[in-house]
């Protein structure tokens, strides 16, 4: 069959992209299993990297879940709700994905450090620095845009119409949103959750700088071992977080390839 | 049974201003208006998607103005049907029902006998993308009429299917109407179909509710100049009425032309093109006004034939095509054009 000229030039452009992102990851993974086969193996039986694998899991689902309570009616209202200062929360929420993580760190650390605004007032009973809340909270700033702006648009794709008919069917508002819009969207609330998690587990630098080296995410722990151990070090866990990364990414992308087909 | 009191609601770009309107018992009533004139936003108002600023919905001596959408019984059906994409045909028949918790014998009962009622039951599983739109019609229809709502609103349900299905289904509305008799508004702007399927018809022009009556009032003696070119008068011409012998007598400018009214001074005059006779020689007949003319346009439209004729000014005439063909007409052939002093309307 012909290729017609636009499709072959579009597909050059294409394999030059894709080969920029695969490149490092087929890299990485070559001279991981066949140069240091053993000391990857050695490392996934390592119980600090596992723990910190798992905190840094943990953290970015605890920071989802947080976002998708506080965020999804908030995406609702932003789709369906015209009211004053709208444009200025949408620039809010946007805000975290445009600015260095550093200052991300700054910014939390003035709030939730322990002489922050929230951190010092309520520090006798919660605390953010070196523990588990401030990990939950870094990850949360920095990934919340990915899930809001993708619920928000998957509310503007349904149509108004639809909840307005389950309202004249008998719907009360909670009922219209729970049958009919929140189902309709969840595609794309499943998918910005995804991306959200994602995010959130690649955090590295608000986390380091909110809450410090300890408790020990994987992103700290990689650069820990890779400042103090060497290259090797710290691509072996490296390599660990980006085999469960890619397979947590395959799982729920084919999951939600399966919602949107449903729908 | 339902009655619309001076209701007005302003949005930024458009308002509906004082509605009134008393829909009886189970009346079919449509109404008609063009593009953009606030049919679906009259129909939303009484479902309470909106709130209005001003004036009272009330159905069966109940106010319902304040009442939330859930609590009006009021059936609603979209132009695009609005089924619920994620839900099969049983699912969204049953959406409604199984909000109100009614026991699940019952809940069935309603179903099959809804299903049947429309010819439905063979497409229950199937989801709502995977059925043509007469179907997808007739499901959102079900929907809205298993709940026995005491008013069902159709917002141009017609109007997205191809000209075959509408025919099919304006039978098949007007026989569910029977059926069911429940009290319908349904709004359009086809004027053959406001005519066809409603026991009254509201002409809706910019917001404002211009004209109601019988069907026959609406498309004979349009009240105003809109309301005739709406429902397909072509023949509208402005001239200066005065009384003679019981008839009047109407200046065009080019013609004179006999009526049957008692408005005297500027007026509008209003031919059917349908009304008018057509033929080579003078005819006798009780037509009180022909005029003379040539042809100067020819449209087949398959059955009939619409004519434009110079007699002064543009006359357009529709006449059978047997008709046309027996005389022999062609483009410049000169013809009588006559009509009944009693088919002139005047405005």
């Amino acid at each position: 069959m012909k290729i017609e000229r636009i499709t072959a030039l579009f597909i050059a452009l294409g394999i030059f992209i894709v080969a920029i992102l695969a490149l490092p990851i087929a890299n990485i993974f070559f001279k991981q299993f066949a140069f240091d086969l053993t000391g990857f193996l050695s490392a996934i039986t390592d119980q600090g990297v596992l723990k910190a694998v798992g905190l840094s899991c943990f953290s970015a689902f605890l920071a989802v879940l947080v976002t998708f309570v506080f965020g999804v009616p908030l995406a609702y209202l932003l789709a369906r709700k015209d009211f004053r200062g709208k444009a200025l929360i949408e620039g809010i929420i946007d805000l975290p994905m445009a600015i260095p993580h550093v200052v991300a760190g700054i910014m939390l650390l003035t709030v939730f450090g322990l002489s922050g605004l929230i951190g010092g007032p309520v520090s006798p009973f919660l605390r953010f620095e070196g523990a588990l809340p401030g990990i939950v909270v870094a990850m949360l700033f920095v990934s919340a845009p990915f899930l809001i702006n993708s619920a928000r648009e998957g509310f503007q794709s349904v149509d108004p119409r639809l909840e307005k008919v389950a309202r004249s069917l008998g719907a009360t508002e909670w009922e219209a949103f729970r049958k009919v819009a929140f189902p309709l969207a969840f595609p794309q609330i499943f998918s910005g959750a995804i991306m959200s998690w994602a995010r959130a587990i690649s955090e590295f630098a608000a986390v380091i700088m909110l809450v410090g080296f300890f408790p020990m995410v994987a992103p700290g722990m990689i650069w820990s071992r890779f400042y103090s151990l060497g290259l090797y070090e710290g691509m072996r866990v490296a390599v660990i977080l980006l085999l469960i990364t890619l397979s947590v990414f395959v799982g729920l992308k084919y999951l939600q390839g399966r919602l949107y087909a449903e729908h | 049974m339902l009655s619309i009191r001076d209701l007005s609601k302003k949005w930024a770009d458009f308002s509906l201003t004082n509605i009134n309107l008393d829909v009886k018992e189970r009346e079919y009533f449509t109404v008609l208006g063009p593009t953009g004139a606030g049919k679906t936003l009259m129909l939303e108002l009484i479902a309470g998607f909106h709130r209005p600023d001003l004036g009272e919905i009330w159905i069966n001596d109940k106010n319902i103005t304040d009442l939330p959408p859930e609590q009006r019984k009021v059936g609603f059906v979209y132009q695009d049907y609005s089924l619920f994409p994620h839900l099969n045909v049983g699912e969204n028949v049953e959406f409604g029902l199984r909000l109100k918790k009614i026991p699940k014998s019952e809940t069935n009962k309603k179903i099959r006998h809804t299903m049947n009622l429309l010819g439905l039951t063979h497409l229950s599983k199937r989801l709502p993308k995977t059925l043509s739109g007469g179907e997808q019609q007739k499901v959102a229809l079900a929907r809205a009429i298993v709940l026995d709502p005491d008013v069902l609103l159709l917002d141009e349900p017609l109007s997205a299917l191809d000209a075959q299905t509408q025919e099919r289904l304006r039978k098949e509305l007007k026989d569910l109407h029977e059926r069911s008799g429940v009290t319908t508004i349904h709004v359009t702007h086809d004027h053959v179909e406001a005519i066809l399927l409603g026991d009254r018809i509201g002409v809706l022009s910019d917001g404002k509710l211009i004209q109601v009556g019988a069907p026959d009032e609406i498309f004979r003696k349009p009240k105003w100049e809109f309301v005739a070119k709406f429902v397909g008068v072509e023949n509208i011409f402005s001239g200066k009425s005065e009384l003679k012998e019981g008839l009047a007598r109407i200046d065009i400018g080019d013609a004179l032309i006999e009526a049957v009214t008692q408005k005297e001074g500027k007026v509008k005059v209003c031919i059917r093109p349908e009304d008018i006779l057509l033929s080579k020689r003078p005819i006798k007949s009780s037509g009180r006004n022909m005029l003379q003319g040539k042809i100067t346009e020819i449209s087949d439209r398959g059955t009939t034939v619409r004519l434009k004729v110079d007699v002064g000014r543009e006359l357009v005439v529709i006449i059978t095509k047997r008709s046309f063909l027996d005389m022999k007409l062609g483009i410049g052939s000169g013809v009588y054009a006559a009509f009944k002093a009693s088919s002139v309307h005047v405005i």
